[in-house]
């Protein structure tokens, strides 16, 4: 029997080759000045101060970040919840696509940090303008892959409800739902993704915590060590949420994973 | 003459047209109850339309079909169909699967547990009950589809050249199985093939369908006893007869 091979350690590999450049070009090389781009030990440095320092921006970086989270999570739990739903019902029911689809399709191309300068007029530079906004760049994605996960529900098995008797929404609960599950989980991922970076974007612009306020505090100081310290935590943070949502996924979605 | 309380589904001119298409043209005739009719025609005769409008997939333009004196009704009589497509549901077990249709009937769970444990045990399938489909081979997945019909223990079961692209091993081996669960369980059975030799093999009546727009051409009886032999000049015979009514060229 062929063994199973394991690959784990090209990625691990892959993040130590991409440190030992940066430090090869930086640190022993010095093509750079460590004003403009400093090298990863010194970024270390700064990582590892900023864990309990407050200076220069008034928060340590642990604040930043839970400020972030608490705003990204908020927003994007709301898309999730009403957007999943509100996908699902208007690929089913005819009547709710023809009511809600004109105003979703206006609302669509409209990327989330466009609804910044709106929102901050309507609630000002705290929690609720963040907050919507991030619901808005969720909220799409969540209805789009529901949507199409549902109308990917094959005749056969609706045809197999049909004869054995099942009502309309024993049909939605127990052949659409499940058929667009997995679906759903990438649109709750894509939604995650566009949160984490709407939040970001929003900080920068109007805020007095959070990574992006701690970015754009950095950039007016010229201090590169603390703009590339939230760069790596907005990176890690995102990567960990993917990988958190595909173990969920894993579990949800039966079937088509085994083997 | 057949006695009315023994007729089971009564298709009365029954015409179905998509558009202008005439598709069934006037088709009447009679199940009896616990049958195993066969439908045999052409390729493109509309011999799925036709299962598909007893189901009520699809309404009819012209005519009725009556069950038990009534029109038919999936909610009221318990019908199972087996596809052409494969139509297992990938995210369920094979138990889950062979489950589905007694779950959508709304039968207690220890009811649903005892079917389709006897169910499971009859098509083999009682080790994989825990498997996803994408696990089985293709006979297995025919026999989850089986197994999930006959659970139900339809009054009527309609199956749509369920072993079209099964080889022929496997074929005869689902053949025979079929037939055990027929007798078993005393199920009327509408069976649409183009395989005239299976038709042969599986029925008791066989009706033979024209081109279209499609009419009965003939309703044969099938005389010879089971278990049937496909090399006896009797079987050969019945074989050529039906294949001659079938013949357009």
């Amino acid at each position: 029997m062929k063994k199973k091979e394991n690959y784990w350690y090209l990625s691990i590999l892959s993040i130590l080759a991409f440190i030992f450049i940066w430090w090869l070009f930086c640190d022993v090389l010095k093509m750079t000045k460590e004003s403009t781009l400093p090298g990863p030990i010194k970024v270390m440095e700064t990582f590892i101060k900023k864990l309990s320092s407050t200076a220069p921006d008034g928060a340590t970086l642990i604040e930043h970040i839970g400020s972030s989270l608490k705003i990204s999570m908020g927003g994007w739990a709301m898309g999730v919840v009403i957007g999943t739903p509100l996908g699902i019902c208007m690929a089913w029911y005819k009547k709710i696509d023809l009511f809600v689809r004109p105003v979703f399709d206006l609302i669509r191309p409209v990327p989330g940090l466009a609804w910044i300068p709106l929102m901050i007029i309507l609630f000002g530079i705290g929690l609720t303008s963040k907050i919507v906004t991030v619901f808005l760049s969720a909220f799409v994605p969540c209805v789009l892959n529901s949507y199409t996960g549902i109308r990917q529900t094959k005749d056969v098995h609706l045809w197999v409800g049909q004869t054995f008797g099942a009502s309309n929404f024993q049909m939605l609960i127990n052949i659409a739902v499940p058929t667009a599950l997995p679906l759903v989980m990438t649109g709750v991922r894509v939604a995650l993704g566009a949160s984490w970076t709407c939040i970001v974007a929003a900080e920068m612009l109007a805020s007095t915590k959070g990574l992006g306020y701690m970015i754009q505090q950095a950039r007016g100081i010229f201090r590169p060590d603390i703009i590339i310290c939230g760069m790596i935590a907005i990176g890690v943070i995102g990567a960990l949420f993917s990988w958190l949502l595909s173990l969920i996924e894993n579990r949800i979605v039966r079937g088509a994973k085994h083997i | 003459m057949v006695n009315q309380e023994q007729i089971k589904v009564k298709v009365d001119h029954m015409t179905k047209r998509f558009g202008d298409l005439l598709v069934l043209n006037d088709i009447s005739f009679d199940v009896k109850k616990g049958e195993f009719l066969c439908i045999v025609g052409p390729t493109g005769c509309g011999k799925t339309t036709f299962l598909n409008c007893i189901t009520k997939l699809y309404d009819l333009s012209q005519g009725e079909i009556l069950v038990n004196g009534e029109p038919v009704n999936p909610r009221k009589h318990n019908i199972a169909y087996i596809f052409q497509e494969y139509s297992t549901m990938s995210w369920l077990t094979v138990e889950e699967n062979v489950a589905f249709g007694l779950k959508m009937k709304k039968l207690p769970k220890s009811v649903i547990k005892k079917e389709v444990d006897e169910v499971l045990e009859i098509v083999g399938l009682t080790k994989y009950k825990n498997y996803y489909p994408v696990e089985l081979s293709t006979s297995m997945l025919q026999r989850v589809v089986i197994a999930r019909a006959f659970a139900v223990k339809p009054e009527i079961l309609l199956m749509d050249e369920p072993y079209g692209q099964l080889d022929v091993d496997l074929r005869f081996k689902l053949e025979d199985e079929l037939l055990k669960l027929w007798k078993k369980l005393g199920t009327t059975v509408i069976f649409i093939t183009h395989n005239i030799e299976e038709a042969v093999y599986l029925s008791e009546n066989i009706l033979v369908l024209t081109n279209k727009p499609t009419t009965i051409k003939e309703k044969l009886s099938n005389p010879l006893p089971m278990p049937r032999n496909v090399v006896s000049p009797e079987f050969i015979d019945l074989r050529n007869q039906v294949t001659d009514l079938i013949k357009w060229w």
